[in-house]
């Protein structure tokens, strides 16, 4: 069980939270539909940290992008999802 | 190789079982072979026999990074049946069951395959109308299926709770009566003996670091493997490495859609038998069912984010006994003697991953979600076809690495490309 | 009645049990174990597989041969240690696995056919068809198990709660309570648990003037004081990520009547850091016949000795490696025994014997004898000559083993202790420290086993002797994880905790390599058992699923409906009249709606609110179909894809006002179309100046359907209903209401939203309005007929995550612009290609059609498709249906068979257009 530091409510149990997809699996706007195929069926899946979209579900409700060590279990990094996520 | 019968284990019993060579030879690599297996699990040994017995390729070697059977094949809760819904994955795993039924001759090992049944619960009329679908999509390919009544699970386990307050009272259910369960390690070992003695080379504590390409730029065709033990030469490599797919097929630069999952499994202390056949409930999320040890074997869903770590929630762990308690209330005063942890290769339809990929003499074999293990004989057979003539077999035509691309998915579930969704 | 004849000093508080339906008597505060031993019980159990006789080894959690089944009816627990039970008044425990009896044991037979029954004897025979095999594993299931099955529901509940504190210290001997002293008073909030049910741990063995009685009280109390709080009958079970713990407290003891039903409890613990001081399990020493009852560990015996006042011999010989030992003969002496000799496996100690106790180096016992109940001889190698005593206990000492599980379990690493030949715990990147003897195990010299391999036995439960990892060893079962799953050692009730570390010293023996090299286990949870009602506590008792109930739940159930789950809801299916089944109320509520009127509960529907002046971009990239034409007051149906551009959900979409939209969609998708739209507006375009309010809950609907409802809703809102696929605000019964003209069942329709706590009045005056003109309320199986005779997709059915727009006929309203999610993904070939699984209608030619059959071509063959809903003709008559077929679109007037074989229905169909019922939409005008 995680322990998340959610930057708007502090560090809060993992059942708060659920996770939705990798970074990598979001294709860039405006990218052509066989290149989107290709991002969103590719997933490099690391041993190591990775940058992952989870939700502060049943908590604040917001989007979170973590770097998560799928090793380690250790959680390097929150951030709030914003404009600049996927710039 | 000694040949195992019950004569040997009495001609045993006089000199102290000391005639029993091992099950396998712990041979050094050679510079190169014909097939290069990575992963030495139930697939990839499975694999490796039948390119040796069906295929006449000898010149085999299974390299596996730890020790066999060390993976999924070892972890799993040992469930095997064919009752899928969609013909292209019912076809295939029924294809297995019926090896598996003869499977303990075949490689003179017995495996322990008891078809005692595999039940699925339905909890209302409408999944036993979602069941009768099923069951009749799989009688019209010929796949044995039975609706059961309430009485008729009753029947079966008679510690099912059938109190129609239950939060989810029992409607009836879907009987594989072929369905069953195995003993997992000696699927591998009993696949590995039989190999070894058609001459593959098992090696252990062998890695795969890297694959050698050729080509000016090293991009070309696989021309090998580098490891541990040193470069390795191969005419083809096949990846079969479950789990860890994404990390091996990485080594050549491929990325796949695949995700990699922690799946939990529960056992509890040994006690006299109590639980019958396996029971599942897709509305409860869990399954359970007895081993010949006695102690129950039961799991839930998978922690759905990704992970290697092998090292499970303990609230997915909950839910799970909770869920299997509501259906057999005489569970709650057993206790849990150990939980433990897979590496599920999370594929983006729920189907395995069995052909080519876009790297010349490379091939893999993954993917299988949480429900690998019944389907290694059928994995071994079809991937051996593969390696051997470079095509599919048709069985696992549909389970190109391309389909996603294409379009061509096999979705048993209906959830599309969103793992920790299915 | 004494407590016990062995019992060293009499006095105390007494208490009777039974075992085995005789009563004895034991005194306040006894295990079981201890208990058994002051009556001179030797024999406890029977083993798993060979059902030899089995005494008490060892004095706490790790005991592997006296288990037994305590307590009675539902709350029978088998398979509980006589060493981590404490005897209460009355308490009822039975010996396992032995018939007839504990001393006549018929199973022991199997002991006979030993030698042709080595380690995974079973892989090598009982060949032949699978079902030959059951009849075998019949047989080994039955013999398998130890304890019986329980077969009643446990009466007791288990609590669980959470808790934080900033260091938990685990294990409360003299380590443990030191560094619980020291946190607390460095102003730290402190946990401090013990598997047992006093403090103290080794101090009860090994008293130290330093720490006595009042030294443990004091300290105690001055924990509390500080804010600190101490478990007893607790044990820290499970490590998991990020310093979570799971903790397990007996409230009661196994078997007993909780006082206050709460038969146990689970922590949920997060601590800041986390203090290991669990101590070390001694080893025992391989050699003929080591698993006998009379052979005890040194530690246990100084434990009954000093903690609870029992002599388990009177005559005892101690073998040992290490120091340690020697104190278990200064016990036995104080206790007036006769330490007849100590058997050091090394060639020299620095270790004082007590007076008159002969000390013999280079000593290995080889093995001993006696009758099931109890030992009387014991024979050792001494430099290489063989010597026996006459006695009856030998006391073992292999050395000691630190209980590393808990730092193992949180990812830790083990470090080699050459001196101790033991593993202690190394790195860990939790916050987590081993201190106390479990960090510094005392020095031990493990020497070559000196009896017979068969029966010289290591994992004691499972019958594993050295000779069955010789064999795996010999067979190349080499890997320490293939050792383990081939003998099943370690794999025992007790997981190794005594056997692992001889196994792996075996086997390094065997590979010539040292200890580390050869391996070892990995750790996992629980520690010790965990009975598994605590692990689900509550969840249990509702299958932790909750129940949502409809704002009209009182009106409805007042109608007496026959349920029906829907996710997590419950709606009406139908509701019957008299002796009506559920078909025939179905056909004639669906009837009433075709000819009249009728109102149903659509409450469950996913809303949405989209606002903001770009609330009609978030709803094209949402949304396959065009929003942004839709004129203020209207709306449209649309469906939604996944970005694969399979249609994964459908509903309407109203333009309430120029920047704002209303979203419909199915109930059962409601969450995840909630986690979606979120998604899409806060991941994916966050730039968007829109904001999505899920509204699902905030109103209650109603349908109001059939070709009087325009004109009855007239009467009752006092002006013109808006016309199909038009929106309009009015007040029913008081209560202000959105009227949405949309119809699911093919008749002229309108869905009545009203504030859910203000909705019952709303329904009332539609009831009322639609049964004064012969009309009533329908349930969900009404609707699915009607629906289905229109060609209406529902999700879960038609949309079956698996078909595109076009494959259900939809693709003419696909947004032209694109842009939409799943566009890209459309554009995948493979789904464009002929034979592709279609949305088509089925008439019968005679008989019913079964939901869920599959479609067999005029030729036979392979299935082609299957019945995705099966209905009929509403006024008319007649089975017809929809279903999936490969090409379908190009297969009208073609005949199949739909068969079901699992209800032995088989039925033949006519292909035609999905709908079945007013193609043209006439019904929708007034």
């Amino acid at each position: 069980m995680y322990l998340i530091d959610c930057p708007h409510c502090g560090p809060r149990a993992q059942l708060e939270f659920t996770y939705e997809r990798t970074m990598d699996s979001i294709a860039p706007a405006g990218a052509d539909p066989q290149e989107a195929m290709r991002v969103l069926y590719s997933r490099a899946n690391p041993m190591g940290a990775d940058d992952e979209v989870w939700r502060h579900t049943y908590g604040c409700r917001a989007w979170l992008v973590l770097t998560r060590n799928r090793m380690t279990h250790s959680i390097d990094a929150v951030r709030a999802v914003g404009p600049e996520t996927l710039a | 190789m000694n040949r195992y019968s019950v004569f040997g284990l009495m001609r045993g019993a006089l000199g102290g079982q000391k005639h029993w060579q091992p099950a396998w030879r712990d041979p050094e690599p050679r510079a190169s072979y014909d097939v290069v297996i990575i992963g030495g699990g139930g697939h990839g040994l499975a694999t490796a026999y039948y390119l040796a017995k069906v295929h006449g390729v000898r010149n085999v070697a299974v390299l596996e990074k730890s020790w066999i059977g060390g993976g999924n094949t070892g972890r799993n809760t040992t469930l095997v049946r064919s009752n899928y819904r969609l013909a292209p994955l019912h076809n295939l795993f029924d294809f297995g069951l019926k090896m598996w039924e003869h499977l303990s001759d075949e490689l003179n090992y017995n495996v322990m395959f008891s078809p005692r049944g595999a039940m699925f619960l339905g909890h209302s009329d409408a999944d036993m109308t979602m069941l009768a679908q099923r069951g009749d999509a799989l009688r019209c390919d010929g796949i044995d299926a039975e609706l059961l009544t309430r009485d008729e699970v009753a029947k079966v386990e008679p510690l099912i709770d059938m109190s129609r307050t239950a939060r989810f009272p029992i409607e009836g259910a879907l009987m594989q009566p072929r369905g069953g369960t195995a003993r997992h390690d000696a699927v591998a070992w009993g696949y590995a003996r039989a190999a070894d003695v058609l001459g593959v080379d098992i090696i252990q504590k062998c890695e795969v670091t890297g694959f050698v390409r050729d080509g000016a730029d090293g991009s070309g065709a696989v021309v090998g493997v580098e490891t541990t033990r040193g470069r390795i030469g191969a005419g083809r490599v096949g990846i079969c490495v479950a789990g860890h797919s994404g990390q091996v097929a990485g080594l050549a630069g491929l990325k796949l859609p695949i995700e990699s999952q922690t799946l939990q499994a529960v056992v509890t202390e040994g006690v006299k038998p109590m639980v019958n056949s396996s029971v599942m409930s897709q509305s409860l999320h869990c399954y359970v069912s007895q081993s010949d040890k006695g102690g129950i074997v039961m799991g839930g869903d998978p922690d759905n984010w990704p992970s290697y770590a092998r090292r499970g929630q303990p609230t997915v762990i909950e839910t799970a006994i909770a869920q299997t308690i509501a259906i057999m209330p005489a569970l709650s005063r057993l206790r849990m003697l150990r939980t433990w942890s897979g590496v599920t290769d999370m594929s983006f339809d729920g189907a395995p991953i069995i052909g080519p990929t876009p790297v010349r003499n490379l091939f893999i074999n993954g993917g299988w979600c949480y429900g690998g293990f019944k389907a290694t004989p059928a994995s071994g057979w079809t991937y051996a076809h593969t390696l051997a003539t470079g095509a599919a077999h048709p069985l696992n035509a549909p389970f190109a690495l391309d389909r996603f691309v294409r379009g061509a998915t096999v979705d048993e579930t209906g959830v599309g490309p969103m793992p920790n969704h299915r | 009645m004494s407590a016990g004849p062995s019992r060293i000093s009499p006095g105390g508080e007494t208490v009777t049990f039974t075992f085995d339906a005789v009563t004895y008597c034991a005194r306040a505060g006894d295990t079981l174990a201890a208990a058994l031993l002051a009556n001179g019980v030797g024999l406890v159990a029977r083993s798993f597989k060979y059902h030899r006789p089995r005494g008490i080894m060892a004095a706490g959690i790790e005991e592997p041969n006296a288990l037994v089944t305590v307590g009675e009816g539902g709350r029978a627990e088998p398979n509980t240690r006589a060493t981590d039970l404490f005897v209460y008044e009355g308490m009822v425990a039975k010996s396992q696995n032995a018939w007839p009896s504990l001393s006549l044991d018929l199973g022991a037979a199997l002991g006979l056919a030993s030698p042709a029954l080595p380690a995974g004897f079973y892989y090598k025979t009982f060949f032949g068809p699978a079902k030959r095999w059951m009849r075998y594993e019949w047989l080994i299931r039955r013999a398998a198990g130890l304890g019986n099955a329980p077969t009643l529901p446990d009466p007791d509940k288990f609590a669980q709660r959470a808790a934080f504190c900033d260091v938990l210290v685990v294990g409360a001997g003299p380590a443990g309570i030191k560094a619980a002293l020291e946190a607390a008073e460095s102003g730290a909030q402190v946990m401090l648990v013990e598997q047992d049910a006093v403090l103290g741990g080794s101090l009860h063995r090994d008293p130290d003037p330093e720490c006595d009685a009042a030294w443990i009280a004091a300290s105690a109390a001055r924990i509390a004081a500080l804010g600190g709080r101490i478990l007893l009958r607790t044990t820290a079970s499970g490590y998991w990520d990020h310093n979570f713990l799971t903790l397990t407290q007996r409230l009661a003891e196994p078997g007993a009547v909780p006082a206050h039903g709460f038969a146990q409890q689970l922590w949920h613990l997060r601590a800041g850091r986390v203090v290991l001081a669990t101590g070390v399990i001694e080893r025992p020493i391989p050699f003929t016949n080591n698993d006998r009852p009379g052979v005890m560990l040194a530690g246990a015996v100084r434990t009954y000795v000093r903690r609870y006042g029992v002599l388990p011999g009177r005559r005892v010989v101690i073998a040992a490696n290490n120091d340690d030992a020697y104190r278990t003969a200064a016990a036995l002496i104080e206790a007036g025994a006769e330490v007849l000799a100590i058997l050091d496996s090394r060639s020299s100690s620095t270790a004082d014997a007590p007076d008159g106790v002969p000390v013999l180096y280079d000593a290995r016992p080889t093995h001993v004898s006696g009758t099931a109940h109890r030992l009387s001889r014991v024979t050792a190698l001494v430099r290489e000559r063989e010597q026996s005593w006459t006695a009856d206990l030998l006391a073992v000492s292999g050395g000691f083993v630190p209980v590393a599980h808990l730092h193992m379990q949180a990812g830790g690493k083990l470090d080699w202790n050459e001196a101790a030949q033991a593993f202690v715990p190394g790195v860990t990147h939790q916050n987590c420290v081993t201190i106390g003897a479990a960090a510094d195990p005392v020095p031990a010299t493990p020497a070559a086993p000196a009896g017979h391999p068969k029966k010289s036995f290591v994992d004691f439960q499972n019958d594993v002797s050295l000779a069955d990892i010789d064999l795996a060893w010999q067979e190349g079962y080499r890997s320490v994880e293939h050792l383990k799953r081939y003998t099943t050692l370690g794999m025992a009730t007790d997981q190794g905790k005594t056997s692992n570390m001889v196994a792996l010293s075996r086997l390094a023996e065997r590979g010539h390599v040292s200890v580390p090299q050869a391996g070892l286990t990995t750790f996992r949870p629980p520690f010790t058992p965990v009975t598994m009602g605590l692990f689900a506590g509550a969840g249990a008792r509702n299958a932790a699923a909750h129940e949502r109930r409809l704002a009209l739940y009182d009106l409805h159930e007042a109608r007496g409906p026959v349920w029906q789950p829907l996710g997590y809801w419950f709606r009406p299916r139908a509701y019957t009249l008299g002796s009506e089944t559920l078909a025939e109320a179905a056909l004639r509520e669906a009837r009433g709606v075709r000819t009249s009127v009728g109102l149903t509960d659509v409450s469950t529907l996913a809303k949405f609110e989209v606002s903001g002046p770009d609330a009609a971009a978030l709803l094209e990239i949402v949304c396959a179909t065009t929003v942004s034409k839709l004129a203020a007051g209207r709306g449209r149906y649309t469906f939604m894809l996944r970005e694969d551009g399979m249609v994964f959900d459908d509903g309407t979409v109203w333009r309430l006002a120029e920047d704002r939209y209303l979203l419909t969609s199915s109930t059962g998708g409601a969450d995840r179309m909630a986690s979606h739209l979120s998604f899409v507006r806060n991941v994916l375009r966050p730039e968007l100046r829109v904001s999505v309010v899920n509204v699902q809950e905030h109103h209650a609907g109603i349908a109001f359907a059939g070709p009087k409802a325009s004109t009855l809703l007239a009467g009752l809102i006092g002006e013109a209903p808006p016309r199909h696929m038009s929106l309009a605000r009015a007040v029913i019964a008081g209560v202000p209401v959105l009227l949405l003209a949309a119809s699911y069942s093919g008749e002229r329709a309108f869905e009545i939203y009203a504030e859910a706590t203000q909705a019952q009045p709303v329904w009332r005056a539609l009831a009322a309005a639609a049964e004064a003109e012969g009309g009533a309320p329908y349930g969900m199986d009404a609707m699915e007929l009607l629906r289905i005779e229109k060609g209406h997709v529902v999700v879960g059915g038609e949309v079956d995550g698996r078909t595109t727009p076009r494959d259900l006929g939809l693709d003419k309203m696909l947004n032209k612009a694109g842009g939409f999610i799943g566009a890209n993904g459309l554009q995948r070939p493979a789904l464009s290609e002929p034979g592709r699984i279609e949305l088509v209608g089925l008439e019968a030619l005679g008989g019913e059609i079964a939901e869920g059959a599959m479609l067999i071509g005029a030729g036979g063959g392979a299935p082609q498709g299957h019945v995705t809903a099966a209905g009929r003709r509403v006024i008319e008559g007649g089975a017809i249906a929809l279903a999936h077929l490969a090409g379908g679109h190009a297969r009208r007037g073609e005949e199949l068979t739909a068969a079901s074989p699992t209800r032995g229905i088989t039925t033949r169909v006519r292909v035609v257009a999905p709908h079945f019922y007013d193609p043209a939409g006439e019904r929708y005008r007034d």
